[in-house]
C-alpha cells in the first residue's frame, strides 16, 4: 500500500505540471503578502470567473494544438458570436434559440477552417489568419462596428449568475474540462488526437483517418470560442464586434505556457489550465498592485518567454540524464 | 610494389561504440594502405555503417584511436574527416534533387570569383571531366531530380571525386547500378588505386568483393572477426567469416498448407507503379524484390491507399477495396508495417502499450469507454509471445531498440481482430541480427496461423529464404513470378536487372 503510493507520488514528482502548480503556488502566495485583497473569496471568484472564458476556449484550442494545428480565428468569433447571440435574443427574445445560433455558428466557422487546412492542404496559420481577419470583418460591417444591446434577465443571468456560490461561466468550464479530460484519457478519439499530433504520416498508416481528427478538432475549437464569445456578451449585456481583440493570443499562450508543443502530439489539459490560471493570476495581480495597464503585456510576455525558454532547458536535462542512465544499462 | 613498407593512409584502432540497447561496435580496428582496394563485409547490424560514420565524423567513438598518416588524429564531424582526405559515398541518396548535377557535384564549394559570382563556365567544365572519367552521359545543366536513381549515383560518386580525395569510403556503391555501369565504376575504381587512393569498399556481394578487392576485413554482430588479403580467401570461408551460423537457424520458414487466394490485385496502377497484377493466399508469405527505385515501397502504398490510385482493383475476401483511403483499407483487413519506422511507424509521443493498441483501440471499447484492463492484459500477451523487451508497458517507445520498436509494430496488427493481410516493407531494416531472426520466426508463425503476408525486401537471402513465391519488379511494373524452388539469387538480380 504504502509503496503503491510512494510510486504514485513518484510519478507526480516527474509530472510535467509539477513545476507549473509550484509556480503558480509561489505567485499566489507573492501576491497574498503583497497585496491582503489578493487572498479573498471575492477576489478568487473574480479571478476565476475570467478565467474560465480562456479555459473554455483553451480546452478546444489544446486538443488543435495537440493534433499539430493552430486556430488564430478565435478571437473574431468570439466577436462575431456575441453579436450574433444579441440580434438574434433582441429579435426573437428566446435565449434558447440564441445560444444554438451561436453555437452552430461556430461549428460551421471550425468546419470551414478545417475545410482549407485538411482538404486544402493550406498551412494553419495562415488559413486562420485568414479566416481571423475575414471573421472581424464580418463583424464590423454586419454591426457597422455599433454593439448590440440586450436586457434579457435569462441572458444576463448566464453571464453573471450565480449556481450555488460558483459563477455560472465557471462551472460550465469545470464541466467542459472534466468532460475533455476525460475524451483525452478514455476514448479512441482522445488516444487519435495524441497519435495525431505525434505522427501524422504514422497515423495515416495506423488507419487513422487523420482528415476526420482534424476536423472535428477544429469544431470543437470553433464552437467553443462561440460559447465563450456568447457569455462574455451576456455578461456585459451587449455584443460588442471589437470584443475578443487578441483573445487568440491569450489562449494559445495560456496553452503553451502549460507545456503543449506546438509540434503537436505533447500537451496535458491539467497543464493547459493551469497554464490559464497563471496567467489569470498574475493579470490580477498586477492590477492589485497598481500597476499601470500599459506594462501588462510586457510582463505577460516576458512571463511567457522565460517560462517556455526554463522549460525546454529542463526538458533537455531530462534527455540526457535518460541517455546516460541507458547507456550505462547497456 | 612492396605492400609490407607501404604505411596506411588511414587506421582505425580498438575501436568502440555503445548506442542504448547495442553494442554496436566492439573492439574493432581497421587500416587502409593507399592504392589498395580494402573491402568491408558483414551482415546487416554487423556493424559495417557504424564503422563508417566513425570514419567519417558523423559518430564519435566511444574510444579507441583515430590515425591519419600514423597521427593521431581528431576527428568530431563530417567537416574533419573531410579536410583530412576522408570522402564518403552514401548507400542513400544525398543530393538536392532541384538542382543541376554540377551544382550538386561543387555543392558547398561552387568555384567563384569577385565578390562570390559563380564562375559558371568553370563549374560546367570542371563538372564535365568527372563526369567524362565516370563515363556518365548526363549534361551538367540537368536538374538531378530527373535523373534515374542509378544515374543520381554516379553523380554521388562524381562529388566525392571532385573532393580529390586520399581515402574513398564506398557504401555498398552497386545497390542501383546495371551490370554496364558496375563496370564502368570499377574501371573508376582501379584508376583510382593507381593515382594511390586508398578505398574502403562496403558490399555484401561476393562477385564484387573477388573482382576488385585486395584485403577484406569482416564484421559481425558488432565484433571484429579478421582481416585477409583476398588470395587467402575463397567464398565458403568469406561467408563462414560473416554468418558465423548456419543459414537454417536464422531462417525458420517452414512449409504451410496455403488456402484460398485473400487478396487479388487487379491492374493496380499509380504515379508510381503499373499495372500491377497479382495473389496472396492464405498461410503464404510473397515475397517483392527488385533494385533500390524499383517501386516495391511504392507498391506497398499503393496497396493500401496511400498514393491515388489511377486505375486497378484489389480484391479482398470477395470484396473491392475502396480506393484512396488507408483507414478504409484497415477496415477491410488490411494492416502494413512502414519501411521508415522512425518517420511512418513510431509514435515517439506515446508509450509502448498506446503504440501496440492504437490502430486497435476499438476493440477495447464499451459505451465510448477504453477498458484500460483489458487493453493492459492484451498488449501483455503480445508483449510476451513477441518477446518484446521493454521495462514497462508505460515505457516510451522511443527508448527501445529498433528490433523490439518493429515488434510493437507488427503486433499492433496482430492484434487486429479480422486481419487478414499484412503487408510488411523491409521487415528488418536497421534491426540487429538476433532479432532479426525473431521477426522472421514471428513471421513463419504468423503465416502458419493462416495470415498472408506480402513482404518487399532489398534482402535477397531474406526474400529467398522466408518467401513462398516471389515476384521481382523493375521499373514500377512486375517483371516475373517465381516459386520458392526456382529462386536463386542470381535469378533475382537477373529479373530486376534486364526485366
Amino acid at each position: 500500500m504504502f509503496k503503491k503510493v510512494k510510486s504514485k507520488l513518484g510519478i507526480y514528482m516527474q509530472n510535467e505540471q509539477l513545476p507549473l502548480l509550484l509556480l503558480l503556488i509561489v505567485l499566489c502566495a507573492l501576491l497574498t503578502f503583497f497585496t491582503p485583497v489578493f487572498f479573498t473569496f471575492d477576489n478568487m471568484m473574480n479571478i476565476l470567473r475570467a478565467a474560465s472564458l480562456v479555459a473554455i476556449t483553451g480546452v478546444g484550442m489544446l486538443i488543435v494544438i495537440l493534433v499539430g494545428e493552430i486556430d488564430l480565428s478565435v478571437g473574431s468569433t468570439y466577436a462575431l458570436s456575441g453579436v450574433t447571440g444579441a440580434a438574434v435574443l433582441s429579435i426573437t427574445n428566446n435565449f434558447f434559440l440564441a445560444l444554438v445560433a451561436v453555437l452552430l455558428l461556430g461549428i460551421l466557422i471550425g468546419a470551414l477552417n478545417a475545410f482549407f487546412v485538411v482538404k486544402g492542404k493550406v498551412n494553419s496559420l495562415i488559413a486562420t489568419m485568414g479566416s481571423m481577419a475575414i471573421i472581424r470583418g464580418v463583424t464590423m460591417v454586419t454591426t457597422q462596428a455599433r454593439s448590440i444591446q440586450v436586457t434579457l434577465d435569462s441572458f444576463v443571468e448566464f453571464g453573471t449568475g450565480y449556481w450555488g456560490p460558483f459563477p455560472k461561466p465557471l462551472v460550465i468550464a469545470i464541466v467542459l474540462i472534466v468532460l475533455v479530460g476525460y475524451i483525452l484519457k478514455h476514448t479512441s478519439f482522445g488516444r487519435y488526437i495524441y497519435a495525431v499530433g505525434g505522427n501524422s504520416n504514422a497515423a495515416k498508416l495506423a488507419g487513422i483517418a487523420v482528415g476526420r481528427i482534424k476536423f472535428i478538432a477544429y469544431m470543437i475549437v470553433g464552437v467553443l470560442a462561440s460559447l465563450s464569445g456568447f457569455i462574455s456578451a451576456a455578461r456585459m449585456n451587449s455584443g460588442q464586434p471589437t470584443a475578443g481583440n487578441g483573445f487568440e493570443m491569450e489562449v494559445i499562450s495560456a496553452v503553451i505556457f502549460g507545456g503543449a508543443s506546438l509540434n503537436g502530439g505533447r500537451g496535458t489539459l491539467l497543464g493547459a489550465m493551469t497554464g490559464v490560471l497563471i496567467l489569470s493570476v498574475l493579470q490580477n495581480g498586477l492590477v492589485l498592485m497598481q500597476i499601470d495597464p500599459f506594462y501588462h503585456n510586457i510582463v505577460r510576455g516576458a512571463v511567457i518567454i522565460f517560462a517556455v525558454f526554463i522549460d525546454e532547458r529542463r526538458k533537455e536535462g531530462l534527455t540526457k540524464k535518460l541517455l546516460k542512465a541507458k547507456s550505462q544499462q547497456a | 610494389m612492396n605492400e609490407s613498407v607501404l604505411k596506411p593512409v588511414l587506421e582505425l584502432r580498438n575501436i568502440h561504440k555503445r548506442f542504448p540497447g547495442v553494442y554496436a561496435l566492439n573492439n574493432v580496428s581497421l587500416d587502409i594502405r593507399p592504392g589498395e582496394v580494402h573491402a568491408l563485409m558483414g551482415e546487416n547490424g554487423a556493424g559495417k555503417s557504424t564503422l563508417i560514420k566513425i570514419m567519417s565524423g558523423a559518430y564519435l567513438a566511444d574510444s579507441g584511436e583515430y590515425l591519419i598518416d600514423g597521427k593521431p588524429v581528431n576527428i568530431k564531424s563530417p567537416n574533419d574527416a573531410l579536410s583530412n582526405g576522408i570522402s564518403v559515398i552514401y548507400q542513400e541518396l544525398n543530393l538536392a534533387n532541384n538542382l543541376s548535377v554540377a551544382e550538386n557535384i561543387f555543392y558547398g564549394c561552387l568555384p567563384v570569383g569577385r565578390f562570390d559570382k559563380v564562375k559558371w563556365d568553370k563549374l560546367y567544365s570542371e563538372t564535365q571531366k568527372y563526369l567524362d572519367e565516370l563515363g556518365l552521359d548526363v549534361s551538367p545543366k540537368m536538374n538531378v531530380g530527373y535523373l534515374s536513381v542509378a544515374k543520381q549515383q554516379m553523380v554521388e560518386i562524381a562529388k566525392s571525386l571532385s573532393k580529390e580525395p586520399r581515402v574513398i569510403i564506398m557504401d555498398e556503391p552497386t545497390s542501383a547500378l546495371s551490370p554496364k555501369e558496375i563496370s564502368n565504376l570499377f574501371e573508376v575504381v582501379k584508376k583510382l588505386k593507381q593515382k594511390g587512393t586508398g578505398i574502403l569498399y562496403v558490399s555484401h556481394k561476393l562477385d564484387e568483393i573477388f573482382e576488385i578487392a585486395d584485403r577484406v576485413t569482416v564484421l559481425r554482430d558488432g565484433e571484429y572477426i579478421g582481416t585477409e588479403p583476398i588470395e587467402n580467401l575463397n567464398k565458403e570461408k568469406l561467408i563462414s567469416m560473416m554468418v558465423g551460423r548456419k543459414l537454417s537457424d536464422m531462417y525458420p520458414k517452414t512449409t504451410v498448407e496455403t488456402g484460398d487466394k485473400v487478396m487479388e490485385v487487379e491492374g493496380l496502377t499509380t504515379d508510381y507503379v503499373k499495372d500491377i497484377s497479382f495473389y496472396v493466399k492464405k498461410g503464404e508469405i510473397v515475397g517483392f524484390s527488385g533494385l533500390m527505385g524499383s517501386g516495391r515501397t511504392e507498391l506497398a502504398r499503393a496497396l493500401f491507399g496511400i498514393d491515388e490510385r489511377l486505375k486497378g482493383r484489389i480484391i479482398l475476401d470477395g470484396r473491392e477495396v475502396p480506393a484512396n483511403s488507408p483507414n478504409k483499407a484497415v477496415a477491410y483487413g488490411i494492416g502494413m508495417v512502414p519501411e521508415n519506422r522512425k518517420e511512418e511507424g513510431i509514435f515517439a509521443n506515446m508509450c509502448v502499450k498506446k503504440n501496440v493498441t492504437i490502430s486497435t483501440i476499438k476493440q477495447f471499447i464499451k459505451f465510448g469507454h477504453i477498458k484500460g484492463r483489458d487493453e493492459e492484459e492484451k498488449v501483455n500477451e503480445m508483449v510476451k509471445s513477441l518477446r518484446i523487451k521493454t521495462p514497462s508497458l508505460n515505457q516510451l517507445i522511443a527508448n527501445l531498440s529498433g528490433g523490439n520498436q518493429q515488434k510493437v509494430i507488427v503486433s499492433r496488427w496482430l492484434l487486429k481482430e479480422d486481419i487478414k493481410v499484412l503487408i510488411i516493407d523491409e521487415p528488418t531494416r536497421g534491426i540487429d541480427v538476433g532479432a532479426k531472426a525473431e521477426i522472421y520466426s514471428i513471421l513463419d508463425k504468423l503465416a502458419h496461423d493462416g495470415l498472408a503476408i506480402i513482404m518487399m525486401s532489398s534482402e535477397m537471402p531474406e526474400i529467398l529464404s522466408m518467401c513462398d513465391r516471389i515476384y521481382v519488379m523493375k521499373d514500377g511494373r512486375i517483371t516475373s513470378e517465381l516459386d520458392r524452388s526456382e529462386a536463386s539469387q542470381e535469378r533475382l538480380l537477373y529479373f530486376a536487372i534486364e526485366g
